[in-house]
């Protein structure tokens, strides 16, 4: 598969992942966005040498995982791929940060190492944290929440249209990949000019193709409203979703429970 | 060139989210101002067409790597800044949400990197200024050039500096804008040939839409003052604010981790001054460093010392096994979980 099918692919398959029908898909989207957010700040909130204490926030994503059925294995996968960016900055972090500040036995870890490791956790902690809220809620019902929590209109609504189209275009530009590379030999990337035309063109089907649906949906009665046929509905369970994560999070925040528990055990064994 | 939330701190994540969130609702006042209903499924649908022709790669020649659109230029040469805007938004918002590139709290970051510099600053000042109502063959591309060219240039130097402001990652500010700054160069050279022949193919095929774009003028104009002055307004009461929190509160929270990890049993005026030096260690960092430390030690009990960095074996033996052992007991409760979820 290209590297176009691999997207697509993905794409369609966190699709798939939101069509599963655990209580935590059934949860208000509302609910599962603000939670993200409170997850991702309270992660993110953390001194540039935090390791330890951001441990217990794993079982955020593990959790949900578990309680929502959904495949760790490919979103941790997906996590990996993304992080060269993450990586390429942080791995600076030991060249310069070179003060020596944790001995393990006669090796002298700098601090430059202990952030670089904080930075990966982080990554690792935010990124799954966004996919997860695509994997349980899928996208449109994200606008929706979006659009209940004040989002303008015209945003979430062309928002929708370019999520309902990426899967037509990426399809046709697969396609056009494919037709080229089949008539080039597979010569591996597109030269530039053949790229130009295969861009103009596509840019051109995608005008005509817009303005088709403009008329389309005109004929239908469209009057710049999207209409759904399920309203969302808070109740008490999406509040104390919400209320339950707050305030784990808020501890793991405040007290470094494994350090408080590791040298308990420290303590007994003496 | 996406920024992480990993690297980021919160302070420059909300800032930039409010700076962000003003843009779109600003914009999106503005397009139902035009009150072009057409306008929002093609900003839709060109949407999914810069997400789909950034998967198509070419050969840069000579240099045997690849290179693809990013095409927020293309976008405002099409449809205008505010409406391009919109639509970059949303391209970044699905790459955050289904591919993790960049986080959700960097989203405002690159929204305003590769959104708002390019299609507000770049097109507008440089775009409009070469191209002018009546584009011609040399214009446009003079005008795609440099517009992407000093977008991405902006860009690279808006994730400088927030990066910068985070002090997460290590690097300085001058190395970093070295390094950042060429490589968007070439990159920007890229961009703008990819930009200048794309919209030169729709130019000779379809002249109308390009004369359509530059002929309509309640989208076409901006008011960039209100918008600049309204983006400064937002990120000093913002900035400011959060950083003021940002420095008294975190200290109180590493105060608060301190006393858990069983060291100091204060009595309230003891725990005052800790607070009160953490304070300090924070807000007189880089002058009078002697000074710093004498006072800290002055009003502090002896064992109390500044949590970061003072790792010594002891705690740091502590977190490896009680972080071993939660992750332990995380893991079990979602086994836990999934079982019941396959046996009901």
């Amino acid at each position: 598969m290209n590297n176009i099918g691999k997207n697509y692919f993905d794409i369609g398959y966190m699709d798939t992942l939101a069509q599963g029908d655990s209580w935590l898909h059934q949860l208000d989207p509302r609910a599962k966005l603000i939670t993200t957010l409170l997850f991702i700040i309270a992660v993110v909130s953390f001194g540039k040498y935090t390791i330890w204490a951001f441990i217990p926030f794993f079982l955020y994503p593990v959790f949900l995982i578990a309680a929502g059925g959904l495949p760790g294995g490919y979103l941790f996968k997906k996590v990996l791929l993304v992080s060269p960016f993450a990586i390429l900055l942080g791995i600076f972090n030991p060249l310069i940060d070179r003060e020596i500040i944790l001995h393990i036995g006669t090796i002298g870890i700098s601090g430059g190492w202990i952030s670089f490791l904080s930075v990966l956790i982080r990554f690792v902690l935010t990124v799954i944290g966004a996919l997860l809220l695509v994997a349980l809620t899928g996208f449109n019902s994200v606008c929706e929440a979006l659009r209940k929590l004040g989002v303008p209109k015209p945003f979430v609504i062309q928002l929708m249209f370019f999520y309902r189209y990426l899967f037509v275009l990426t399809d046709e530009a697969q396609r056009m990949e494919r037709a080229r590379a089949l008539r080039s030999f597979h010569s591996g990337f597109m030269k530039y000019r053949t790229f130009v035309s295969v861009i103009g063109y596509l840019l051109l089907r995608t005008l005509d193709r817009a303005e088709r649906i403009y008329y389309a949906m005109c004929c239908r009665g469209f009057d710049g409203q999207i209409h759904r046929l399920t309203s969302l509905k808070s109740r008490s369970r999406d509040f104390s979703f919400i209320s339950v994560w707050l305030i784990l999070f808020i501890v793991f925040r405040i007290y470094n429970i494994p350090e408080a528990l590791g040298a308990w055990v420290m303590g007994c064994l003496g | 060139m996406h920024m992480a939330d990993a690297l980021i701190s919160p302070a420059v994540g909300a800032t930039m989210w409010t700076a962000t969130a003003g843009l779109i609702a600003y914009s999106s006042k503005k397009i139902k101002q035009a009150a072009d209903d057409r306008k929002i499924p093609l900003m839709g649908v060109l949407g999914a067409f810069i997400f789909a022709a950034q998967m198509i790669n070419f050969s840069i020649p000579g240099t045997g790597s690849s290179g693809h659109l990013g095409g927020g230029m293309i976008l405002a040469i099409l449809l205008g800044p505010y409406a391009a805007f919109l639509v970059m938004a949303s391209v970044l918002i699905v790459q955050a949400l289904f591919f993790g590139d960049g986080g959700l709290l960097a989203l405002g970051c690159n929204i305003f990197n590769m959104g708002f510099l390019s299609c507000f600053i770049a097109y507008s000042l440089v775009y409009r200024k070469i191209v002018g109502d009546k584009p011609t063959q040399g214009k446009i591309v003079a005008g795609s050039l440099a517009a992407a060219i000093i977008g991405l240039q902006l860009g690279a130097l808006g994730v400088v500096l927030e990066t910068v402001f985070s002090g997460i990652s290590e690097l300085p500010f001058r190395t970093f804008l070295l390094l950042m700054q060429p490589i968007h160069l070439a990159i920007g050279i890229v961009e703008g040939m990819v930009t200048a022949a794309v919209v030169m193919f729709v130019y000779q095929a379809r002249p109308e839409i390009l004369n359509a774009v530059s002929s309509f003028k309640p989208i076409g104009r901006l008011d960039l003052k209100k918008v600049i002055v309204g983006f400064l307004l937002a990120a000093i009461f913002i900035g400011g604010g959060l950083s003021w929190f940002a420095s008294s509160h975190p200290d109180g929270l590493e105060w608060a981790m301190f006393k858990t990890s069983g060291k100091a049993e204060l009595d309230s005026p003891g725990q005052l001054h800790t607070a009160l030096a953490a304070v300090q260690d924070k807000t007189a960092f880089m002058p009078d460093y002697g000074f710093k430390n004498t006072e800290a030690a002055s009003i502090s009990e002896p064992e109390v010392k500044p949590v970061w960095p003072a790792i010594d074996l002891g705690t740091s033996l502590s977190g490896l096994i009680g972080g071993g052992l939660i992750f332990l007991i995380i893991f079990l409760i979602g086994f836990g979980f999934r079982r019941r979820e396959v046996t009901t």
